[in-house]
């Protein structure tokens, strides 16, 4: 199942002009805000009706302004999961999970155990809403959404509305459902923590343009793009195993270039880990440096410089078979004769890592 | 209480009852058709309509009962049709009376319903209509049970003004007892008779009882209610 999103349409002060492709998983729509994420969002949802759109889903036509194709909402099999949870006040969490659930009767739903066990809302079914937490919320509304049988899941900043401590309460929920469920998701937001975390394919927008589309870890790592991204976010994205946990509080991960040591990682020895390494935490050195804090030294080769109008380039360094960024000054690159081919060593301290920028990568189909 | 009211004035309690219960239970429909309209859609003629609404919150009861005879009169245009073709008669006789205590009491339960409406996050009804539930569904399922306070507060109110009403049922179908004299045109028949104060006063007891009744039970249901909707 794939989407395909085409819309232009004229407000004021913005023209948006859109067009992609969401295949299964996490599609990130990525950008500033008031740069058209959610009305994109939107229009696959059948709220709100650009100039000129087609949008489809698999085979299935939900809007066409050239043969005046437009499915009400109700029709369309969108699940949506809102920014603000927006649960059924009057019902509680086992009926708002049924509410979607009831009018996909005739079609295959998923199973409603699996789903709130996915979830883990199981021991909330007979709850009022009102008493629960901001994360139970939005783990209702995602699965009410699921249970409503969707061809296609939007979630519009799901996460934007809670603190840190619910946001990764969330995460690793999102993270199986990314690999449990083959529907493809869009998923909006302006947090690129998020987006390095959960998302396989990457849509930036800028003042409504695509501007950069594709694989995440080839958006993320494409020094071009992270002008666009927002330099102080830029970052890459590694995929590596966890070798063995310390009892210094460090885990072991091995990436292709090496080992990297990292604040504990809760998975167990031999699970796949995904690490988003922030350009800015990433410092160089023409040679193998000696007597240094930072644990982390990887040999690895430069690939491209990008210079922008500020006092930084981002340079893009091969390592192994992943690709990291590093933010340096120009004075710096100039000064170390940093140039694409020139070989070097990616610096990163342990501590920089962020526990949100660690996360579990998508599994492969069918594992 | 048979035995404490006298036969006239339990006539007449029991016609105000039937009158208004008829009344409220007729235009409660309407009324929330109509707030919904005036709450939710913008439409050429919405200020006219909602002015004509309020019209006999503001107007003389009497103008408002003399405007009745005028239009339901049997031999008024619109009477005579609807005696011809449905055989209802409303001049001098209690559906006219209910037809009068509708109509005054149809602003209050309107304006009641319209803010329940316009209280509604329609954020919800979105959200119903992405989960597959059509337009008259999402209205069933979401935003009446979500005005049901509303919609309570209203038809308690209404059915207070049409146990009230006077002028215009007076005007509309004079004081008729047994067939148009409900219980605020008894008493005031009951103050024109010498010795009749004692009556009088049994029917205003009756009336505060009444009163007081319905609006603790409307508290009470619509306290229910908005517990159940805010889900505590």
């Amino acid at each position: 199942m794939r989407l395909s999103v085409a819309l232009s349409h004229r407000f004021d002060g913005l023209d948006l002009d859109i067009r992609f492709e969401a295949p299964a998983g996490v599609t990130a729509l990525f950008g500033p805000s008031g740069c058209g994420k959610t009305t994109v969002v939107q229009a696959v949802a059948g709220l709100l009706r650009t100039d000129s759109h087609h949008i489809q889903v698999g085979e299935r036509v939900l809007s066409d302004s050239a043969t005046r194709t437009w499915l009400p909402p109700h029709k369309r099999r969108v699940g949506y999961v809102f920014q603000q949870d927006r649960l059924f006040p009057h019902l509680n969490v086992r009926q708002n999970l049924g509410y979607g659930r009831w009018f996909a009767r005739n079609r295959a739903t998923s199973d409603f155990d699996q789903i709130t066990g996915l979830l883990g809302i199981d021991a909330l079914l007979n709850r009022r809403v009102a008493g629960l937490s901001g994360g139970e919320k939005q783990r209702i509304s995602i699965g009410r959404a699921l249970l409503a049988a969707p061809s296609i899941l939007l979630m519009d900043e799901p996460l934007a509305a809670l603190d840190e401590a619910r946001k990764s309460e969330i995460l690793p929920y999102l993270e199986r459902l990314r690999d449990e469920t083959n529907i493809p998701i869009l998923y909006v937001s302006h947090a690129m923590s998020e987006v390095a975390r959960l998302a396989t394919t990457v849509v930036a927008l800028n003042a409504g343009k695509v501007v950069r589309a594709g694989p995440a870890e080839e958006v993320l790592s494409d020094p071009a793009s992270a002008q666009a991204l927002g330099l102080r976010q830029a970052g890459s994205i590694l995929t590596g195993r966890l070798v063995a946990q310390h009892d210094d509080g460090l885990s072991e991960l091995a990436v292709s270039a090496g080992t990297l040591y990292l604040p504990r990682i809760h998975a167990a020895p031999g699970a796949r880990v995904r690490v988003r390494i922030e350009a800015q935490d990433v410092m160089l050195s023409r040679t193998r440096p000696e007597g240094l804090s930072a644990l982390n030294i990887l040999p690895a080769t430069v690939r491209a410089v990008h210079a922008g109008g500020g006092p930084g380039v981002i340079v893009q360094l091969s390592a192994g078979d992943d690709l990291i960024l590093a933010r340096i000054t120009k004075r710096s690159a100039a000064a170390l004769d940093i140039r694409p081919g020139a070989s070097c060593y990616g610096i990163v301290k342990s501590v920089s890592v962020a526990q949100s920028n660690i996360g579990a990568p998508r599994r492969p189909a069918g594992a | 209480m048979t035995d404490w009211l006298g036969p006239q004035e339990w006539i007449a309690v029991a016609l105000s009852l039937k009158v208004s219960l008829w009344a409220t239970v007729l235009s409660l429909p309407l009324a929330v058709l109509t707030a919904w309209a005036l709450a939710r859609k913008r439409f050429p003629g919405r200020q006219l309509l909602n002015a004509l609404v309020h019209l006999p919150l503001i107007l003389p009861p009497v103008v408002t009962g003399y405007l009745l005879l005028l239009s339901f009169g049997r031999r008024a245009p619109l009477g005579r049709f609807l005696e011809d073709t449905f055989g209802l008669v409303f001049a001098f006789r209690w559906t006219g009376a209910a037809l009068a205590a509708a109509i005054m009491a149809f602003p209050l339960m309107v304006r009641a319903i319209r803010l329940a409406f316009e209280a509604v996050d329609p954020k919800l009804e979105q959200a119903a209509s992405t989960l597959g539930a059509s337009r008259p569904w999402v209205f069933a399922t979401v935003t009446l049970p979500l005005i049901a306070p509303g919609i309570i507060a209203g038809a308690v109110l209404g059915f207070a003004k049409a146990m009230g009403e006077f002028g215009a049922t007076i005007t509309f179908v004079a004081n008729i007892p047994g067939q148009t004299q409900t219980l605020p045109s008894a008493v005031y028949a009951f103050l024109q008779v010498p010795g009749g104060e004692n009556s009088a006063l049994r029917l205003v007891l009756v009336s505060v009882t009444i009163a007081i009744t319905a609006l603790l039970l409307s508290e009470l249901i619509a306290s229910r209610v908005a517990k159940r909707i805010r889900g505590s």
